[in-house]
């Protein structure tokens, strides 16, 4: 009995020697995942937080001159400042994953839509603690967004609001803390990357349900339907309700930034699955590389062409459409319903597709097989 | 025929191998539940979902909500109660219902090793395992040596099914020609040591893994009885299992079988383990006096008992085959693919969302699955027809109890099967909501549109 363990434990300790000098003459086969994490991380993630980092410190300073002379000068710099980190914002939203994760750090930078009666409560009473919950919805880029377009009718009194208002005061220290509020928090996701986290996610490349690949995957997965299908286009168009509710579209104040900041989000995406470098058009390894080298190996579909092409579908049809998403929705929602549609089909082929060819599980389910 | 079908079960044989399967079966049960309870599983699944996927007329099943744990514990105490043999006839028959209520709550957890106990259970009902060394003996101070040689076979005979059948589900063209879904499943292993990033790589270790696991599973009942190959066959088991279980998380499975198949070894091997315990439970042991020992266990209701063990091995050998009465791909529409030791053959995933309609109006909105379905609920709902149509009715009729009027509702569905490129599934002009589940073939299934050949 003992005789024969040991016999074929030997017999298939023999089969693996054998495999690995066929292995070493020859082909090397493996997919090289920590390259893929490595690119993701310093050529696509650190940098997209840096920038943002830099563009928020940008909006804090043109915050600043506002603050001190606030005219519609100040404020048409400032709203610029706001557009250029928000657009940049899109290409990190994506990333809620260990700092990001832990501090909330997504929710309390673009929750939308904004709640104004939240906003005005906390502008009245002066006490907020920004990083509770129920104040989600009142701050972040959005809050910003009703400060800068919202707060009143038009520019002149919205100047008035933060000059000559009763509580122009209690105003300009809201937005003024809104803004210093993300910048902080953007340091403290940024620094845990830079200092800590880089290095883990790095060297993390197993497939278990807590490796880096698989929480990335999920989070660029949840991204791709949440953050830019259901929020930007399928929630204000009333995918998910009797009737479409276009004051839920991103930016909503400023009127025309939304179609800007869903071809961000959906070129982040792109630009993600295919391992673009942020800051330049050099790709690394990335979800794209890996399917081309799975594929060679099951001889499917070249899913990572089909993706690309449905992607670039998504942008066509996102291109015909009114820069104010909220007035496209009022005036022809069917063009909104078109862009979700196609939006659908990218989320069989990265969801149902994507995900079986590299074998990875969706969510955190860890009950037993067959 | 009729004289050797006699004399066969008048053959009687030594009690031992099935007393030592008792108590593993009991010590594997409790472990099982046990295991279940520490990882949070009865509250993930059996408690904190809103609604419960029901086998088709299994639908009065309900969950208990907290007794959950009740019935958990009842199952765990009988499992303890088996492998003591104590009260062995109502243990056995609590364990069997208390198991089968739970794996009927909610079909999304179905596993085919979960329908094995189920049906292993059932069997054990009417098999004599407290015969020996069991704690009936000392209660009744009766032991036996003897017991009719078919109570063993029987279990053997259904171990053999498991395996044939499910080496005979291999034998279709995507597992022996495309070596699918091994060839999806064994890459995303590169993180295993040595193997990980060479072998499991490898397309010809791909298809070399697919044919030898068919022929394990078709080959293995018949080398474990003889006698000549019978370690052989346990050394395959055992290097077979602990292979499965180091590739997928299989949870027990792989220990129950390994220790299911000892059955196999003659009553030589049983009393040395017995033996072994035996010592192991001595300082336990001073005060208790040997039981009287009689020869031959004596069954009082033969004459019940063989036609319905007729029946039920009958039952198992031809309803794996109900697939048949279907003429769509079993594996696209999965109309008779439980229940037939059908194990990690596809892979297989979806997407399907709702939407509810309002047939005069033409107004339509989307479900959020996730209102309504866990995560785990929502990845087995996409995939698997009569899960859609269960929900698809759960939706209208919430709907409609929410004032919503005409309601229908339409799938959007996609599925993907052993990497091909995923493909509408459910007809999207068909309301739901007026489909019945039934066992006839389910029309508003999209045609697959390719072929696998075979079982």
């Amino acid at each position: 009995m003992i005789k024969k363990v040991v016999l074929s434990l030997f017999a298939i300790a023999m089969l693996i020697a054998c495999s690995k000098s066929n292995d070493s003459g020859g082909t090397t086969d493996d997919f090289n995942r920590q390259a893929m994490l490595t690119n993701w991380a310093d050529n696509i993630i650190i940098p997209a937080f840096q920038d943002l980092s830099g563009d928020l410190a940008t909006l804090t300073s043109a915050k600043d001159s506002f603050v001190a002379t606030p005219n519609q000068t100040t404020l048409d710099a400032l709203r610029l400042s706001w557009l250029e980190a928000y657009k940049t914002w899109q290409y990190v939203e994506m990333f809620n994953i260990d700092k990001a994760e832990q501090t909330n750090y997504l929710f309390q930078m673009n929750t939308y839509p904004t709640n104004v009666t939240d906003i005005q409560n906390n502008i009245t009473t002066g006490i907020y603690d920004f990083g509770i919950v129920n104040n989600n919805d009142a701050v972040g880029f959005p809050a910003v967004d009703y400060m800068l377009y919202g707060i009143a009718d038009n520019d002149t009194e919205i100047l008035n609001a933060y000059t000559t208002a009763s509580n122009f005061e209690a105003n300009t220290t809201y937005l003024s803390d809104l803004i210093d509020q993300m910048q902080s928090l953007t340091t403290i996701v940024l620094e845990d990357w830079t200092l800590n986290y880089r290095d883990e996610f790095v060297n993390s490349t197993s497939n278990t349900a807590t490796s880096s690949t698989n929480k990335l995957t999920n989070d660029f997965i949840y991204y791709y339907e949440k953050g830019l299908r259901a929020n930007k286009f399928g929630i204000p168009a009333g995918v998910f309700s009797t009737l479409p509710l276009n004051d839920k579209v991103e930016a909503y104040y400023s009127k025309d930034a939304s179609k800007i900041l869903a071809l961000e989000g959906l070129q982040a995406v792109q630009d993600f699955f295919n391992g673009k470098a942020y800051n330049s058009s050099v790709n690394g390894e990335s979800f794209s590389s890996y399917l081309n080298y799975l594929n060679t190996i099951s001889e499917g579909e070249n899913l990572s062409t089909l993706i690309n092409n449905q992607l670039n579908e998504v942008r066509t049809k996102i291109q015909q459409l009114n820069n104010d998403l909220s007035l496209q929705i009022e005036t022809d929602n069917a063009k909104m319903l078109e862009v979700y549609d196609e939006l659908q089909r990218a989320v069989v082929l990265l969801k149902v597709d994507m995900i079986q060819a590299m074998n990875i599980s969706v969510d955190f389910v860890d009950a037993d097989g067959d | 025929m009729i004289t050797k079908l006699k004399s066969y079960l008048n053959k009687t044989t030594n009690a031992a191998p099935l007393a030592v399967f008792r108590v593993f079966f009991g010590i594997m049960m409790f472990f099982s539940i046990i295991r279940f309870w520490y990882h949070g599983w009865i509250e993930k699944l059996y408690i904190d979902p809103k609604f419960h996927f029901k086998y088709y007329n299994f639908e009065w099943v309900k969950s208990l909500g907290d007794y959950n744990y009740l019935l958990f514990f009842i199952c765990g105490i009988s499992a303890l109660f088996i492998a003591f043999g104590l009260k062995y006839r109502v243990a056995i028959i609590v364990f069997f219902l208390s198991f089968t209520y739970i794996e009927l709550i909610d079909k999304t957890t179905y596993l085919n090793h979960y329908y094995f106990i189920s049906v292993l259970s059932f069997l054990m009902i009417f098999l004599p395992a407290n015969a020996k060394f069991s704690v009936d003996n000392l209660l009744r101070k009766r032991s036996y040596n003897q017991i009719p040689n078919w109570t063993i076979d029987s279990i053997k005979l259904l171990l053999g099914i498991v395996y044939f059948y499910a080496g005979i589900a291999k034998l279709n063209s995507d597992w022996l020609f495309k070596a699918m879904p091994l060839k999806i499943w064994l890459p995303s292993k590169y993180d295993l040591p040595i193997i990980g990033n060479n072998l499991m790589q490898q397309d010809w270790f791909h298809y070399a893994m697919s044919w030898s696991g068919m022929l394990y599973d078709l080959t293995i009942p018949f080398l474990l009885l003889y006698k000549r190959t019978r370690r052989f066959a346990f050394v395959l088991v055992v290097v077979f299992h602990v292979f499965t279980r180091i590739l997928f998380s299989i949870g027990m499975f792989p220990y129950i079988m390994i220790v299911a198949t000892l059955i196999f070894f003659d009553a030589s091997v049983h009393e040395k383990i017995i033996t072994v315990i035996k010592r192991l439970l001595k300082p336990f042991r001073r005060q208790i006096k040997a039981p009287k020992t009689q020869d031959i266990y004596q069954f009082s209701s033969r004459k019940i008992l063989l036609p319905i063990l007729a029946i039920f091995f009958a039952f198992q050998i031809v309803f794996p085959f109900r697939y048949a009465f279907y003429k769509n791909e079993l594996f696209w529409t999965e109309e008779g693919y439980r229940l037939s030791w059908r194990v990690m053959l596809m892979e297989k995933a979806g997407l399907t969302t709702f939407k509810i309609a309002n047939s005069k109006t033409g107004q339509y909105f989307y479900v959020q699955n996730s209102d309504f379905l866990t995560a785990f609920q929502e990845k087995q709902m996409s995939f698997q027809p009569d899960f859609i149509l269960e929900y698809a009715h759960f939706l209208g009729d919430h709907f409609k109890a929410q004032g919503h009027e005409n309601v229908q509702v339409f799938a959007d569905s996609y599925v993907a099967l052993n990497g091909r490129l995923s493909k509408q599934y459910v007809d999207p002009t068909i309301d739901l909501y007026q489909e019945k589940e039934s066992f006839k073939p389910k029309h508003w299934i999209l045609p697959f549109k390719d072929e696998i050949k075979g079982f």
